[in-house]
């Protein structure tokens, strides 16, 4: 039953993603910054990880706070005369509108949709962290785009 | 495939080691008995196995202790130096913080007073039975002994049977032979 799937031991939760998650990492910021970003997510998911009600879409919890990390790594790097020319400091308003609206998402167009809208994922990458296809992915991102726009949701 | 390279595993396990953020650090230790799997949460060193299958192992000591176990070496140092010293006949008793929390009752009473047996000396079950005033449970000590989760440390290989035989030995009996030899109290 999905309902019981259990929270593994974080030793396990580590072993099955950490090599994945450390070449996105690489693919989004290079592989010197990617060594401290892959420490911070982990540290980061250890923090969390006892709050976990399930075991379910682990990985696609991985990714997203992979690509949380790597996005405070972007704006770190952005330089500080651009943040005063008034630049928008959210980059992402189009999904600051959808947020709270994706939390009624069922949850692979949820993580489909934040991984796309919230952390501009490629659609690759969100095929791999829902354990999916490029493809897959677009579907599932454009399908809960849809039910957004129709407010249909479950 | 990417493999994360053998220094960033490193420096991560030991960055969650020191996050305090652990429920359990667990590591493996090459000893003259075989290997051995150490355990410690917070509050101490909260178990030790023999012929360890660390599979199965993390998720008993993640149902007992907490989801957020981890292969992490630092934990286990202090441990990891004393049982070297006994092993080498430079160490007769441990000093180490003992996390029995998940052990109660009948059990942690029965522990509790096998602590107390000397080095190079070996009790019975009857007498640990009596000492806990439950004279007629000498065959329930015998069960406690089995699921001791500190052997060694814990010291159950010196409780024999009434006649001096060695009885069992969670571990096997060879081990529990090497180590009253290693103390002397087996010639």
């Amino acid at each position: 039953m999905m309902d019981t799937v259990t929270v593994p031991p974080f030793e396990r939760f580590y072993e099955t993603w950490s090599g994945e998650i450390l070449a996105f990492l690489r693919r989004r910021l290079g592989a010197v910054d990617a060594e401290d970003a892959f420490q911070e997510t982990f540290l980061r998911a250890l923090r969390g990880y006892d709050r976990l009600e399930h075991g379910r879409e682990l990985r696609a919890w991985a990714y997203t706070i992979a690509a949380r990390v790597a996005a405070d790594v972007h704006r770190r790097r952005r330089p500080a005369a651009e943040a005063l020319e008034g630049a928008a400091d959210d980059s992402r308003p189009a999904y600051a509108e959808i947020e709270h609206l994706a939390n009624a998402l069922p949850p692979t167009e949820r993580a489909a949709v934040v991984l796309r809208y919230g952390y501009d994922l490629s659609y690759e990458d969100i095929g791999a962290a829902l354990g999916s296809t490029a493809d897959a992915a677009r579907q599932a991102t454009s399908s809960g785009i849809r039910r957004l726009r129709r407010k249909e949701l479950p | 495939m990417t493999t994360v390279p053998a220094g960033l595993d490193r420096r991560f396990r030991a960055a969650a080691a020191s996050s305090g953020l652990l429920d359990v650090a667990y590591d493996l230790f090459d000893s003259p008995l075989g290997t051995l799997l150490l355990a410690a949460s917070p509050r101490g060193l909260c178990r030790i196995s023999y012929d360890p299958e660390p599979e199965r192992e993390t998720e008993v000591l993640a149902k007992r202790f907490g989801p957020r176990v981890l292969r992490a070496p630092a934990p286990l140092d202090g441990p990891r130096r004393q049982l070297d010293e006994y092993f080498e006949g430079r160490r007769r008793a441990f000093d180490l913080e003992l996390d029995l929390a998940s052990v109660g009752g009948f059990p942690r009473q029965v522990l509790e007073e096998l602590a107390l047996v000397p080095y190079g000396e070996v009790t019975t079950y009857g007498r640990l039975a009596a000492q806990v005033e439950r004279p007629r449970a000498a065959r329930a000590v015998g069960t406690v002994m089995n699921r001791n989760p500190l052997p060694i440390v814990l010291p159950c290989h010196r409780v024999v049977g009434s006649t001096g035989k060695l009885v069992g030995y969670g571990g096997g009996l060879e081990r529990k032979e090497r180590l009253l030899q290693l103390e002397g109290a087996l010639l």
